[in-house]
């Protein structure tokens, strides 16, 4: 690992982990926690594609260890892995494919993630009724992710020279 | 935005409204709400009796909720995100507010089969 590299990843980790304190800035109206903009995940969607999936992998996890510990009750780490395992995993298979443009394998990032939140949260809470709110969550997956993804393929192209 | 992108969003949003018209179509007025502590029960109220309480746990933490015309309703809460006071109160079976952070959850049970059963004892 060269210097360069090193400097990339920490300013890409200060990065989201920024984004993930602005979002807890902004107070949100709805009583369901999963509804967000999800902004740390521009960067996570960036690393995937400008440099590789094994290091957004990374990236991720180190974000979420880091903002579970600051900003959030360590509680919630539990969910935030589950949530971005799952949402790696099927961005990763969806990237693969070629088959979908970054919005789509944003989308799939913002409800496979709500998805983990939640599965863990039925297990965690031994409550199968939250299922009940699984179709505000994807709608709010669907929107966030949505929205991530134009962004992403907006960002990607100007910063290819320097990822 | 590739073709391929249209029709995985159409597919999501189809599932969405599958899954959402599943899960509410079978939707009914319930008669009791039970509370649960760490997934055990802990105390069961009936929603027709008007009520303020106040869940205390060993540790501290408590919650208050309100039983209004039928309605669940919480209040006030120890936990840190206060999550669980912005849940829309609740009425319908199987509806629930929960609070994650101190694992209570508050979960309306008994429609029209536990009226059956009522008939039948």
């Amino acid at each position: 690992m060269n210097s360069k590299k090193i400097s990339l990843y920490g300013l890409l980790i200060a990065l989201a982990f920024i984004f993930s304190y602005i979002e807890s800035l902004i107070p949100m109206p709805f009583a369901l926690p999963g509804i967000k903009l999800g902004l740390a995940n521009l960067v996570v969607i960036i690393a995937m594609y400008g440099i590789g999936v094994k290091e957004a992998f990374v990236l991720s996890m180190v974000r979420i260890l880091l903002v579970g510990f600051t900003f959030r009750d360590p509680s919630t780490l539990l969910f935030s892995f589950a949530g971005g395992l799952l949402s790696w995993l099927c961005m990763t298979l969806l990237m693969k494919l070629k088959m979908f443009s970054m919005i789509a394998v944003s989308i799939i990032g913002g409800i496979t993630h709500n998805i983990g939140q939640i599965i863990v949260a039925i297990i965690y809470v031994n409550n199968p009724s939250l299922i009940y709110y699984l179709p505000f969550l994807l709608i709010s997956g669907v929107v966030s992710g949505a929205l991530i993804g134009l962004l992403g393929a907006l960002t990607i192209n100007r910063l290819k020279k320097i990822l | 935005m590739k073709k391929n992108d249209l029709y995985l969003i159409a597919g999501i949003l189809l599932f969405i409204l599958i899954l959402y018209l599943l899960l509410h179509v079978f939707k009914s007025e319930g008669s009791r709400v039970v509370v649960t502590i760490d997934g055990k029960e802990y105390k069961t109220f009936l929603l027709n009796e008007d009520t303020v309480f106040t869940i205390r746990q060993e540790d501290g933490q408590w919650n208050t909720f309100e039983i209004k015309d039928g309605y669940v309703k919480m209040l006030e809460a120890s936990c840190p995100d206060k999550l669980c006071v912005k849940f829309n109160k609740i009425h319908y079976n199987d509806e629930t507010i929960t609070c994650l952070p101190n694992r209570v959850v508050l979960r309306i049970v008994g429609g029209e089969e536990n009226d059956i059963d009522a008939i039948a004892n």
